[in-house]
């Protein structure tokens, strides 16, 4: 059986948790010196793991290991505004494809490498934009201030990705980050917007590997599907215990089975009553099921973060989700039985899963 | 030649550095220079666009706060701290 290798981002470093049957994992970590860790990748391509990671003293860097966390090396030059106005205070999330990194950061911008992070370089910060002058401003930002929370590559044409803005919504981009469009049609907003195309807080977009029309988004107001690539949104909420949570996976076969970790919208933000569930629909949002089958189920008061669920691309696919409280769970039977892998690392930022041959 | 003494937090990100140093340098900000011509990126993490110290590390010559401008002389002490911080 191929081994499964987990890269999991914590607020103290990275760890690695890898396995020969997706049920015993072993650790490993921390690395990366105990930064906090945003959000860890892996690129299957190069074998490479990047983080990246902001440390309170010693500023932002994305970290490198091209042996699977043998060695690591640190690098940030080329990770500044060279305007001298704006300032870059994290690097919020990582995406590699085409044989470069590309760097999510707030403030808003997108940077690339294309050295495997030895240097890099403003790709574009998303200019013109409406209501783009006020993006950067820390008084009309989210808590948490993550700028570009997230880039989701086109596997097919390089210059083709979408980006998510924290608070603001999705843009798509077919020209390499020239020009951008947003695409947030239909999506729900409680609060005034300035703008009719933007002002949604999309915590989790993804794109089924089975139809790339088919796309899926956890938001701060509901969970929506696009069956368009992302040009119009319906909600797909109902049925759900909760309309608010950040984690989202879409299963890699089917189109139509997509996992949510659904949570309490207040300040908590834990899964609702104490009891651990991962939802999922198998019918694009018509029914969802509650899969809770190994999860804690009394005074379990766990979140799960945007970055923090993970689908492998296995026949039978697994399902990995780490907790704000530093427990990873694992089912390696597409959700419907889980068991508890890791509990005692820091609260996890980021799990992502890769299979290895 | 003036000492330089980093904090734990550093010397792990930089193969073959030492917490203690002598440096030939006339300025903090030259001191940090020479050490990054040694350890590519040190500056970096020391210092942020503009250039100034980053916010959470401190600099001292002598057991005065310094800052990058600060001069050092030929026997300066010079403590690189990095601030506390929470858990």
């Amino acid at each position: 059986m191929p081994r499964t290798l987990l890269v999991i981002g914590t607020r103290k470093g990275c760890f690695l948790l890898e396995s020969d049957d997706r049920r015993r994992f072993a650790l490993r970590g921390p690395f990366c010196e105990g930064w906090p860790v945003y959000h860890a990748v892996y690129d299957p391509d190069s074998g490479a793991i990047y983080a990246a990671a902001a440390s309170e003293w010693h500023g932002s860097a994305v970290w490198r290991s091209a042996d699977l966390g043998e060695t690591w090396r640190h690098s940030s030059e080329g990770l500044a505004y060279a305007d001298g106005g704006r300032k870059l205070s994290k690097v919020s999330t990582l995406a590699v494809a085409h044989g470069r990194v590309l760097a999510g950061v707030e403030a808003v911008g997108i940077f690339e490498s294309r050295d495997g992070g030895e240097t890099w370089s403003l790709l574009s910060a998303l200019e013109g934009q409406p209501g783009r002058e006020r993006w950067d401003d820390p008084a009309s930002q989210p808590p948490g201030r993550l700028g570009v929370a997230a880039i989701l590559p086109d596997p097919d044409e390089p210059a083709r990705f979408w980006a998510t803005v924290q608070g603001i919504g999705v843009f798509e981009t077919a020209d390499d980050g020239r020009t951008w469009t947003p695409r947030n049609r239909g999506l729900r907003a409680e609060w005034p917007r300035e703008h009719e195309e933007v002002g949604f807080c999309v915590h989790k977009l993804v794109r089924s590997s089975a139809d790339g029309d088919r796309m899926y988004q956890q938001n701060h107001c509901g969970v929506h599907r696009s069956d368009d690539g992302g040009l119009s949104w319906v909600e797909i909420t109902e049925g759900l215990p909760s309309d608010f949570g950040f984690a989202a996976a879409a299963h890699p076969h089917d189109r139509d089975t997509f996992y949510v970790v659904p949570l309490d919208p207040g300040h908590g933000r834990c899964m609702p009553e104490g009891r651990a569930a991962v939802w999922r629909t198998r019918d694009a949002g018509s029914s969802w099921q509650r899969l809770d089958r190994g999860l804690p189920q009394q005074s379990a008061y766990l979140g799960v973060l945007r970055e923090a669920m993970a689908i492998d691309a296995s026949d039978t696919p697994g399902l990995y989700v780490g907790t704000s409280t530093g427990q990873v769970f694992a089912s390696a039977d597409e959700g419907e039985r889980w068991s508890e892998i890791a509990s005692y690392l820091p609260p996890i930022s980021s799990v992502e899963v890769a299979i290895l041959d | 030649m003036p000492e330089v003494h980093l904090p734990t937090t550093l010397t792990p990100l930089f193969a073959g550095l030492p917490r203690r140093l002598q440096v030939d340098a006339g300025t903090v900000a030259e001191a940090i220079v020479r050490l990054d011509e040694r350890w590519p990126g040190l500056r970096d993490r020391l210092c942020e666009p503009g250039p100034a110290l980053r916010r959470h590390i401190h600099v001292y010559v002598d057991r005065e706060r310094a800052g990058l401008n600060t001069r050092l002389g030929p026997r300066s002490r010079v403590d690189v701290i990095a601030a506390i911080s929470g858990g």
